[in-house]
């Protein structure tokens, strides 16, 4: 601190940084060691009970039959013999798909609204008995609504994942913004800087963290309800897939999907957890 | 003297939940063009209330303010506040957000590459050309209240309101800190108002430092001119008696006349 202008030091210790980069200690390979133990043991402990379980049960496959069924099943991912039958990464980017779009429409219309709700409290205030009725409903009960509306399934089913996943966008944005600290308006304030400026420059950066919890929230929702979802509405899809494989009393499949659909789920949300790191300014 | 700032009989008052609560009352003072006055007093005086005033930011609910001939109406770039808490933009760099100011104030008249030599040179005169492209969560506390300093002084406002600017640092950063602002104040002449509570800094700055009564309904109490030469060194008036009588008169005011409120 008191002598500011003072350059860096040489980074002569480059060559040994590197070197022990190269060979990790043994105390760090006991640390790896030790964290993924944890985990490994659990997921063994697991397996072993399903094996268990499947043993006493009639219906149940167990894990290896499991295993097994999968390996035929990625062995060739994208065969397509007609709309009821497609092989299982059509499915899932079809699921995709459905959460991408019914997700964008809903981040489309929820962020500003969300914007809005958090600068204007007589909108907030108008705005609050609707939400607060709305958001508890079961995203099924909506299904019908879409069916009726417009009249087919695809779009139905989009319809319910927007209206699902636009609350937490909703209330997170407007959150943000009713928090975004008094000092950063200030410094507005008195720089008289532009509505448009303040958005762009402060407000937006600002809100970023809440939003993208906001974002994670709506697509874990939308990835909940997606295969639910499609179960009513049938089309190509994970769902669809589910409930056609529960008609073909193939049970090996349904445990597929559950892994299938919760390793999507695991994947999408470590992605946003990494977008969000990017905006997660400590100040 | 020439009143560059003025504030007659303003007062302010609070709608709290309790009540109406009377920061201010009465306050009158004149301030004039290239002086530097440190406002003193007891926590919940209201001294950062009336900065508030002065930048805009809060408006007097009696009484007139005036800047260069004009009533204060809102805040503006004229009158740049450095915060207490810096009040930097995280996601900028420290250039981004010296140059936030300096776009905004000279963008109009100005071409690209001299807004970005007004930026560089303000991080320059604070000592930080070499963190410029550093985001405020890579930088010391002291080093954040500089970029502060250097967003505001970049402005060229005609008054420099400072809140306790010093406040949250350590002794050392601090009195490094107040010996930058004295050498930059000598060069740039701005005229300053500082709100601060150390009575070291209040007068080693200060041509006049403007005591403060105890809230509520606080007002200007005494104020004591600082008729110590410029340039100021810290190590010479640590022996000066002429320092010392300063430093005593304040003292006295703030524990004998103005006895600290229940805290």
């Amino acid at each position: 601190m008191n002598a500011p202008l003072k350059t860096p030091l040489p980074p002569i210790a480059k060559p040994r940084l590197s070197a022990q980069a190269l060979l990790p200690s043994a105390a760090a390979l006991g640390n790896l060691f030790k964290a993924g133990i944890a985990p490994l043991l659990g997921i063994i402990a697991f397996i072993g009970f399903w094996s268990l379980l499947a043993q006493y049960s009639e219906g149940l496959p167990g894990p290896l039959s499991t295993w097994q069924a999968a390996l035929v099943l990625f062995a060739d991912p994208f065969y397509d013999n007609g709309p009821n039958d497609m092989g299982i990464g059509w499915n899932i980017l079809n699921s995709l798909g459905r959460v991408g779009v019914g997700f964008g429409l809903a981040a489309l219309v929820g962020i500003p609204l969300g914007f809005a709700i958090g600068r204007f409290t007589f909108l907030a205030g108008m705005l609050a008995p609707i939400i607060s009725l709305l958001r508890p409903v079961s995203p099924l009960a909506w299904l019908p609504i879409g069916l009726l509306v417009f009249e087919a399934a695809g779009p139905a089913s989009i319809w319910v994942i927007f209206i699902s996943s636009i609350w937490p966008i909703i209330l997170n944005t407007a959150a943000g913004v009713a928090s975004v600290p008094q000092d950063y308006l200030n410094v507005a304030r008195v720089l008289k800087l532009s509505e448009f400026k303040v958005l762009t420059r402060i407000l937006f950066p600002a809100v970023l963290p809440h939003l993208m919890t906001g974002i994670r929230l709506a697509i874990g929702v939308a990835w909940l309800v997606i295969v639910a979802a499609e179960m009513l509405t049938g089309g190509i899809g994970l769902g669809f897939w589910v409930w056609d494989e529960w008609n073909n009393l193939n049970v090996e499949h349904i445990l597929i999907a559950i892994i299938i659909v919760g390793l999507v789920g695991l994947a999408l949300e470590q992605i946003l957890l990494l977008i969000a790191k990017r905006f997660d300014y400590a100040s | 003297m020439d009143k560059f700032v003025e504030l007659t009989s303003v007062s302010k008052h609070f709608d709290t939940k309790k009540g109406r609560f009377q920061a201010l009352a009465d306050v009158n003072l004149s301030i004039a063009r290239g002086e530097f006055v440190a406002l003193i007093g007891h926590s919940g005086c209201g001294k950062s209330t009336v900065l508030n005033l002065i930048a805009g930011l809060l408006d007097a609910n009696e009484g007139g303010l005036i800047c260069n001939g004009r009533e204060i109406d809102g805040p503006g770039p004229e009158r740049a506040v450095v915060f207490q808490n810096h009040s930097l933009l995280p996601w900028m760099t420290c250039f981004g957000n010296v140059h936030l100011a300096v776009e905004k104030v000279f963008g109009a008249r100005e071409n690209k590459a001299q807004l970005k030599a007004r930026t560089e040179q303000a991080l320059n005169m604070v000592g930080l050309n070499h963190a410029m492209h550093k985001h405020p969560n890579e930088i010391s506390g002291g080093m954040k209240q500089r970029v502060g300093i250097a967003r505001a002084l970049a402005m060229e406002p005609k008054v420099l309101l400072m809140d306790e600017p010093f406040g949250a640092l350590d002794a050392l950063t601090r009195a490094h800190l107040q010996d930058e602002l004295l050498r930059i104040v000598g060069q740039t002449q701005s005229t300053v108002v500082m709100v601060t509570h150390d009575v070291d800094e209040a007068v080693l700055l200060s041509d006049r430092i403007v005591m403060m009564t105890n809230g509520p309904a606080a007002t200007v109490g005494e104020i004591l001119a600082v008729d110590l030469p410029r340039p100021r060194d810290r190590l010479a008036l640590a022996n000066d008696p002429q320092y010392h009588a300063y430093r005593t008169a304040v003292l006295e005011f703030l524990y004998q006349r103005q006895q600290r409120p229940a805290a």
